[in-house]
């Protein structure tokens, strides 16, 4: 079975040789490592970076005029650029670096919720949502007052448009959902759900933790107000995520942390704030990985993200078949549009049993709620178990993970 | 004479020792163990009776005999079930104070600390906690009767 590209013809054994971590067995059998929608694997580039980094660059960078800090500091705003450009922002000061998409969240639902949330005031969010994107808004709105919404979903774990349109009020401040569900792989319509939510003045958080690996982003066609994703979800490091945000919106936004870097002036009888986007990066950042991220982007670019796009949806297709075809498996997330993420269930087997006999095959997908139980209780369901997608991943690693799944179901017979 | 904890451990070990380490015979053997483990009644799987797991659930039963703690023990999952098994073959019959005092090095000497994992994943390491907690509430129930 061809493992190249429809699209375009690149070197699926090229990309896979550029990952050291899936050449190894586990349990005696070759590793599949099926869980990319946890982390993915990080290509031999952007581990070379960071011990570049720590071998030749390593200084504090934004404060010494050394030689060292000055490599160093440039290397960091470089790939401030390449994020930026990565994403379609209009300037690079908009890219800001948090621990993840987390902390992302959690910065402007506490930031900028505590200034511009009030009594009365609604959040809408989604059923599908990732408890990063459910209790910081959760917490928020207990703090200020404020109403917790949720835009349901259907059975195929799509968002409904009409809705959604109800759910929006001009009591609405702001309308958070993910580009993509790490559950359900459903893609959501980020633009239009933007579009009703800027005609009553709400403002908009989109997690990207799911899409940027997978889809082209552009937040300045998107037109969201805030996008939140992570590093190590896309061959970056893990620790490190990003939050775009508006000029307009984070010159308006009180900083989330205090401390060194995010100051102008420093006194007892008062301090100013730095400009964006130091205002949001209080202290000593994970420089050595952000560095490195630039590596993972570049990554992506060389590739193409059309190509990637292509390839997973060939990847998503063809495992999704070859599930469905098995008795007794139900696929839970049925979209008709969605990134390479398929969570199923098998009849009379439980998933953690099914994830602890498929490690033993060798085979590593999530099981569990993925952190999303809302969504589980939506589906009547305590967990799934996910096999999710990346680049490079095969055909043939799909067809192994088909045949352990049936042999698995002979042992349960 | 029954047999001690120390025994019973030992011929756990014999017996997984045949299996050689392989984790796709070891998961098929902990799953009969399981099968062999009586079925608790669904009106003891209450709220009480669990043990919170992140992904199994397990329920676990004490009652004192005797002078020896009883357990009933189930789980949801068909490994968590074979492992509890093992939980309740040694330390089911034994004294609070044997049970406070229980070394269980059979895990490790089989290799179960992958069962167990450093995470919430299942109800094992929970369940121990609880079977030795109820070794010394039984304990002090004995000392104060």
């Amino acid at each position: 079975m061809s493992n190249t590209l429809t699209s375009q013809h690149i070197d699926i054994e090229h990309i896979r040789s550029q990952f050291q971590v899936l050449h190894q067995e586990v349990n005696g059998k070759p590793l599949v490592y099926f869980d990319n929608a946890a982390t993915n694997q990080k290509p031999q580039r952007v581990i070379d970076a960071i011990v570049h980094h720590y071998q030749n660059d390593n200084a504090n960078i934004h404060r010494g005029i050394h030689t060292l800090a000055e490599r160093s500091t440039a290397k960091f705003e470089e790939t401030r650029k390449a994020v930026q450009s990565f994403i379609g922002a209009n300037e690079a000061e908009e890219i800001i670096f948090t621990k993840g998409t987390s902390e992302s969240i959690n910065l402007v639902a506490s930031s900028w919720g505590r200034k511009f949330l009030s009594e009365g005031d609604e959040v809408l969010i989604s059923a599908m949502e990732h408890h990063s994107n459910i209790v910081p808004w959760q917490m928020i709105c207990e703090e200020k007052g404020a109403t917790l919404k949720v835009m349901p979903i259907n059975e195929a774990g799509e968002l409904i448009l009409s809705e959604v349109e109800n759910l929006i009020t001009d009591k609405t401040k702001m309308v958070a959902f993910n580009h993509a569900s790490n559950t359900l792989g459903t893609v959501n319509p980020v633009k239009e759900i933007t579009a009703m939510a800027h005609a009553v003045g709400a403002k908009v958080l989109i997690d990207g933790a799911q899409s940027t690996s997978h889809l082209e982003v552009d937040v300045k066609d998107l037109n969201v107000d805030f996008f939140a994703f992570s590093a190590h979800k896309m061959y970056g490091p893990t620790g490190l995520g990003v939050l775009y945000g508006k000029r307009s919106i984070l010159e308006k936004t009180p900083p989330y942390q205090g401390g060194g870097e995010m100051i102008k002036d420093v006194s007892f009888n008062g301090t100013t704030y730095n400009d964006i986007p130091y205002k949001f990066e209080a202290g000593t950042p994970d420089i050595a990985n952000v560095i490195a991220f630039k590596e993972a982007i570049n990554f992506i670019e060389e590739l193409g993200k059309d190509n990637i796009a292509a390839y997973e949806q060939e990847l998503l297709t063809y495992g999704t078949e070859q599930l469905s075809q098995i008795e007794g498996v139900r696929i839970i997330g049925t979209a008709q549009e969605k990134v390479s993420v398929i969570s199923f269930e098998v009849e009379g087997i439980h998933h953690f049993d099914l994830g602890m006999w498929l490690d033993a095959k060798g085979i590593a997908v999530r099981t569990g709620h993925h952190c999303t139980q809302p969504l589980m209780d939506h589906f009547c369901i305590e967990g799934t178990a996910r096999a999710s997608f990346s680049v490079y991943n095969t055909k043939a690693e799909i067809d192994t993970f088909i045949a352990a799944l049936k042999d698995i179901i002979t042992k349960f017979k | 004479m029954s047999e001690s904890i120390q025994d019973i451990q030992d011929e756990i070990i014999d017996e997984f020792s045949m299996l050689d380490g392989d984790m796709e015979m070891t998961i098929s053997y902990i799953m009969e163990l399981g099968e062999q483990l009586p079925e608790m009644g669904e009106d003891n799987k209450t709220e009480d009776n669990i043990v919170k797991g992140c992904q199994s659930k397990v329920w676990l039963k004490a009652d004192l005999e005797e002078g020896k703690v009883m357990f009933e023990a189930d789980s949801n999952t068909a490994i968590t079930k074979g492992l509890v098994s093992l939980l309740v073959r040694i330390l089911s019959g034994k004294s609070p104070q044997e049970i406070i005092d229980a070394d269980l090095y059979f895990i490790d000497k089989i290799g179960l600390n992958r069962f167990i994992g450093t995470q919430r994943s299942n109800g094992f390491g929970a369940m121990m906690k609880q079977m030795k907690i109820y070794g010394l509430a039984f304990s002090t129930k004995t000392q104060n009767a």
